[in-house]
Order: structure tokens, then C-alpha cells, then sequence
């Protein structure tokens, strides 16, 4: 690693700009693809740079969609997402910081059976149980609601064992000073544990949040109100439109729409990363 | 300020661990007592019973009269400093010294005021804006110290607050937790594993074994009189040697050991009661080997094996005594110097010797 071999240097940039060319790659097309007119598709070959339909074609899908297709506006499917993927993201957060908080720092009756069935919710994610909840969803009138598309998402316990981890590497004199400093149970939460546990709720939010924003099969499910369609549905939905060539410089217009608040969110969270990193103490 | 009163307190853990078997100690009001004992014997576990960190088993605590048994931490009006300072990592330097003031709704100038009184006299103020991440083990044990200080609370309790710091700063602290509780005369209980710390910090020592109180006593009392074997051999170092009394017998020291009482089988000498030059007066004269020697600054330690014995016996004497290793010398000790104990008991045979 640290010795200097030109051949050895020259031989690891190439891989990585290969991998980094083959990830970039798409991403590539699909921005030039969204700036081409209607007609460009139809041709047969993939245009590699930029045509001069990018206004259009993002104003257009910003503001109508594609009603033909029965999407709505890209805005208001981003809002949805948006909804929907922060729900999850707090809801989550909020019930895993809680939930291991108990684990670690209570004593109650049956904490081993608390702590299993939490664990068990780890093999239960949406997609295995989607038929019962479904079910229960609709039982509960909550078919195309944000609550239908959030709440049988929040239920998981993923987070809960990081943050039960974290706790326990917190040193127990902590919360005994706290004690001693008149803090009772909540006060050390919030004024404790919760400053010293940023940074991981930083990094999760950032996964929770793209966990929530990737969502695909269970708003497909449950939402046939377009103004409850979320962006990656939408998408989908536009692509399988019926007797007609999919509008693609559209839909890639509205793919680039719909990766962008995943970035945001990420750039958003790094800076709060490297703060924590930097002052959290060991 | 107040008094502290511990009546049959007991502790027993799950899997019928008794860790502490029923202590009765009273602490008066001002005083700084020192808990010491081995490790395992059950200091940390009383200390956290008086603070309510620990569930009291069985027994009676009281501060200053009223019952505390079972008060929240916060409720007893005490501040406790831990050996890792449990600082919050979090705050500032101002932030925790100024927490538990703040969850006692005090107000704003005048928590300023206290804090900014404790941070002058632990010489922390120019830290008050930093992170205890950027503090070196000293400061960090001062703020330990401030944040219990600004409190203002009725006792003050320490466990091994100064056993992660270096033996420099250790010596350095300890003065200046002495002058400190001088100043504020605030009742303080003090655990340590260190007889140094024990000897020189407390106005009174409690020494633990096994759960249970061995000797009461000022420092000087348990280091001139000890009360059992166990506490003779643990307080002084080196530690005290022990002799069978037949073995001083045999060497022709019976007129001298007439006064004992007689169940006494066990004659304890400490190190430096085993002279090199006789005394005038009448003494008790042993022969011995040095194996080793060992010189430590200010004083030397010889390592001698005695003749007769396979007890190994340590003697400290003056910096620089004229002896080699290999030689064979006579050793004085003077009757008053003996401490005698009874072996099956493990305690003191008689009152008033030395
Ligand atoms: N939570 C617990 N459960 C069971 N036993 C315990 C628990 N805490 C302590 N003990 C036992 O109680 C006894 C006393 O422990 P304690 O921590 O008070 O010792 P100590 O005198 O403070 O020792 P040290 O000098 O090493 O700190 C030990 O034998 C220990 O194993
Ligand atoms: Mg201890």
C-alpha cells in the first residue's frame, strides 16, 4: 500500500474508473435521455449527448404528468414519496430509539420475550407478510391513505438492535451520574442518550429515509388513488402504459426528478456525519 | 452537611451473593471516612447502597436522621464522583458542572455563580467552554470533582477517584481532596484499594473484608493497633511479618513475651521494627540471612530469610544499611513493638501492648 509502484497505481485506476464508468453509465443516459425530444427514442439508437428538449420536458413533467397514463404531477408524487419515506424514517427512528432504551436501561417483566418478538420482526419484512397485512390495512380502511402507505413499513426492528448495541456501549456510570444529577428516566434520554446517539441516528435516517423513498411493491398495492401515488410507482406506472410506446425523454425526465432527494438527503446528512465523528467522544 | 447512619445494611445479589453483611457505622457530621479493603470486598457496593445507585437489601440507612432507604439518588442530597468520572461527553466543562443544578431548577445566575466558585477553586476555569475529550486525566478528574462541588450537597462520595491517574498527580490530587475537605467540612465517604490513600486521607478508616467491617479506627489506630491479622498484614507496606510465637520461643525470647495473653500463637512485626542496631533496652535478638536487597530511595527493603523459619520476613531499614547480600545478621526488635494475635481467630489477643 504505502510503496510506490507506477505500474500497480496506474493498474488500481483503471479498475476503479471502469467500475466507476459502469455505475456512472446509466445514470448518464438517463440524463441525456430525458433532455431529447419525443421523437429521438424511435430511431433505434441511444442518443449519447444532451438534445435541447430539458426545459420542456421537466416542465411538463413537474407540472401535468403524464394524465394519459394516469400519473400525476412529478411534483406531487414527490411529495408523496417525501411523505411517506420521512413517516417511515421518524416513525422507525422514533419507536427503535424508545423501544431499545427499555431494553437496555429497564427492568420489566418478560424484557426476554419484549426483546425476541422484537427480534423476530427482523424475518418479517413486508414482502413476506404483504397477503395478511394487506389485509389488515384494508380491514382498517386505510387503503390509500399515508397511513396505509407508512405504518406497516415502520413495524421492524432493524434499528431497535443498532441503537440496543449503541446503548450498551454507553458506560453505565453515565446514567448513574444522571441519576445522582437528579435526571430522571426521560431527562437522561433526551439530554444523554439521544445527543450521544447522532451520529447513528444520522446514518440511519439516511438508510431509513432511502428504504422509505424505494418503496415499490406495497404502494403499488395499496394505492389506486393517483393522488397518493408515490414517484417510484409512478414511474412504473408510466412505463406499462397501455397501446403506446412508452414517452421515454419523459419518464427519464422524471427518473433524474426522483433520485434527487435521496442525494440531497445524503449530502444533507454527511455534514451532520462528520460533525458527529469529529466531537462524539469515545 | 449532615451525619450518615448504617444500620445491619446488608446486600445480597441474585444467586444469594452476599456482597455486603450487615454494616453498622455511623458517620458524623463533617467527618471523612475511608473505606478500604481488598478488591471484591464489597467497598463499591456499600458506597452505592448510601448513594442509591444499589438496592438496599436489608438494614436502615439514614441521612441525618431520616431515612433514606428508599430515596432516589437525587433525593438524597449527596454527589458522588466515579473512578472513569462519568463526565457527559456531550457538555461542556460548564455544561456538566452546571446539569444537575439545572435539573434542580436553579436559577441561571446563580448557577453561573457556583459554578464559576468550583471551577476557581479546582483551578478548571480556563477549560469551562471545552469538552471533556480535550481535557488530560487531571482536569478531567477536577471537573469530576466540580460537578459534585457545585452541588453543594450533604456528603461527598468518592469511589477510587484517583485510580486512573498517574502516581504523581495521584499524590497531588490526594493533598488537594484533604485541603478541600477541610475547607468545606462537608461529610465524606472515600473508597479506595490504596492504604496510602487510606492512611493519609481519612479522619477515621473502616477496613472491609469479605463483606464485613474488620477495624474502625483513626488511621493512626489501625496502623498501631490492628484489630485482626487480616488488617495488620493488609495496612503498612511492605506488610506486617508474622511470626509463630514458638518460634520466638525457641529462640530464647521467653521472658520477654510473658506479658502476652495466652491464647497468642502469632507475633506480628512490622518491617521496620526489625532493627539493625540493638537498642539498650531489652530486646528480642533473631538471625537471618539477606537474600535480597532492596533499595527504594529513601528507604531500603531486605528480604531475609530468618534461621529456623521458612517464613519469609521483609525488613525496611535507612537508606543505605551496611549489609550485603549472603549475610547472615542478628535482628533486634524491641517487646513493645510485638503485635499478638491469635491464629484460629485471626484476631488481636490483648489490649494495650504497643
Ligand atoms: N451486580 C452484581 N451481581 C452479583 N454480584 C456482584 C454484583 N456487583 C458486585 N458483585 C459482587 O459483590 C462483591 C463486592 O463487589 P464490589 O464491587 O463492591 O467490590 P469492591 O470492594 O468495590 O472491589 P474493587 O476494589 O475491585 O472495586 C464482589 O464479590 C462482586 O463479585
Ligand atoms: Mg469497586
Amino acid at each position: 500500500m504505502v510503496e510506490n509502484r507506477p505500474w500497480g497505481n496506474l493498474l488500481a485506476h483503471l479498475i476503479l474508473i471502469v467500475g466507476v464508468a459502469l455505475v456512472i453509465f446509466p445514470v448518464y443516459v438517463a440524463v441525456i435521455a430525458s433532455t431529447q425530444g419525443p421523437g429521438e427514442f424511435l430511431r433505434g439508437t441511444l442518443p449519447l449527448l444532451p438534445g435541447g428538449h430539458a426545459l420542456e420536458n421537466y416542465s411538463a413533467m413537474w407540472q401535468a404528468g403524464l394524465s394519459r397514463v394516469g400519473a400525476p404531477p412529478v411534483g406531487q408524487m414527490l411529495w408523496n414519496s417525501f411523505v411517506m419515506a420521512m413517516a417511515i424514517t421518524l416513525g422507525k427512528l422514533s419507536i427503535s430509539l424508545l423501544s431499545a432504551f427499555a431494553i437496555v436501561y429497564f427492568r420489566f417483566p418478560f424484557r426476554l420475550v419484549f426483546f425476541w418478538l422484537i427480534f423476530i420482526t427482523l424475518m418479517l419484512p413486508v414482502e413476506v407478510r404483504i397477503i395478511p397485512t394487506f389485509q389488515v390495512v384494508a380491514d382498517l380502511n386505510m387503503l390509500n391513505s399515508f397511513a396505509g402507505l407508512s405504518i406497516p413499513l415502520i413495524a421492524s426492528a432493524t434499528a431497535t438492535f443498532l441503537f440496543r448495541q449503541f446503548f450498551m456501549t454507553i458506560p453505565e456510570e453515565l446514567m448513574e451520574a444522571a441519576r445522582v444529577d437528579g435526571a430522571g428516566p426521560l431527562r437522561f434520554f433526551k439530554d444523554i442518550l439521544l445527543p450521544l446517539s447522532v451520529t447513528n441516528i444520522a446514518a440511519l435516517f439516511v438508510i431509513l429515509f432511502i428504504y422509505g423513498w424505494n418503496q415499490y411493491l406495497w404502494p403499488l398495492l395499496i394505492t389506486t388513488d393517483p393522488n397518493y401515488y408515490t414517484i417510484v410507482m409512478g414511474i412504473q406506472r408510466m412505463t406499462t402504459a397501455a397501446d403506446s410506446d412508452p414517452q421515454w425523454h419523459l419518464i427519464m425526465a422524471t427518473v433524474v426528478m426522483a433520485a434527487l432527494p435521496p442525494v440531497l438527503v445524503i449530502l444533507f446528512m454527511q455534514r451532520l456525519f462528520v460533525k458527529g465523528l469529529t466531537e462524539t467522544e469515545k | 452537611m449532615a451525619s450518615i447512619q448504617l444500620t445491619g445494611l446488608k446486600k445480597t445479589y441474585a444467586g444469594n451473593v452476599e456482597a455486603v453483611k450487615g454494616i453498622d457505622l455511623e458517620i458524623a457530621d463533617g467527618e471523612f471516612v475511608v473505606l478500604v479493603g481488598p478488591s471484591g470486598c464489597g467497598k463499591s457496593t456499600l458506597l452505592r447502597m448510601v448513594a442509591g445507585l444499589e438496592t438496599i437489601t436489608d438494614g436502615t440507612l439514614k441521612i441525618d436522621d431520616r431515612v433514606v432507604n428508599d430515596l432516589e439518588p437525587a433525593e438524597r442530597d449527596i454527589a458522588m464522583v466515579f473512578q472513569n468520572y462519568a463526565l457527559y461527553p456531550h457538555m461542556t466543562v460548564f455544561g456538566n458542572l452546571a446539569y444537575g443544578l439545572k435539573n434542580r431548577g436553579v436559577k441561571r445566575e446563580e448557577i453561573e455563580r457556583r459554578v464559576h466558585d468550583a471551577a476557581a477553586m479546582l483551578e478548571i476555569e480556563p477549560f469551562l467552554e471545552r469538552k471533556p475529550r480535550k481535557l488530560s486525566g487531571g482536569q478531567r478528574q477536577r471537573v469530576a470533582m466540580g460537578r459534585a462541588l457545585v452541588r453543594e450537597p450533604s456528603a461527598f462520595l468518592f469511589d477510587e477517584p484517583l485510580s486512573n491517574l498517574d502516581a504523581k498527580l495521584r499524590v497531588q490530587m490526594r493533598v488537594e481532596i484533604k485541603q478541600l475537605q477541610r475547607r468545606l467540612k462537608t461529610t465524606s465517604l472515600y473508597v479506595t484499594h490504596d492504604q496510602l490513600e487510606a492512611l493519609t486521607l481519612g479522619d477515621r478508616l473502616v477496613v472491609l473484608n469479605g463483606g464485613s467491617i474488620e477495624q474502625v479506627g483513626t488511621p493512626m489506630e489501625v496502623y498501631e493497633k490492628p484489630a485482626s491479622m487480616f488488617v495488620a498484614t493488609f495496612i503498612g507496606s511492605p506488610a506486617m511479618n508474622m511470626l509463630p510465637v514458638a518460634y520466638l520461643r525457641e529462640r530464647g525470647a521467653n521472658g520477654l513475651l510473658d506479658h502476652l495473653a495466652a491464647d497468642t500463637d502469632v507475633i506480628g512485626i512490622r518491617p521496620d521494627d526489625l532493627r539493625i542496631e540493638a537498642p539498650d533496652e531489652d530486646h528480642l535478638v533473631v538471625t537471618g540471612t539477606v537474600e535480597l536487597f532492596e533499595a527504594a530511595g529513601a528507604e531500603s527493603h531486605l528480604y531475609v530469610s530468618l534461621e529456623g523459619s521458612d517464613q519469609p520476613t521483609v525488613i525496611r531499614t535507612s537508606a543505605r544499611p551496611p549489609v550485603a547480600e549472603g549475610e547472615t545478621m542478628r535482628f533486634h526488635v524491641l517487646p513493645s513493638a510485638l503485635h499478638p494475635f491469635n491464629q484460629a481467630s485471626g484476631k488481636r489477643t490483648q489490649q494495650g501492648v504497643s
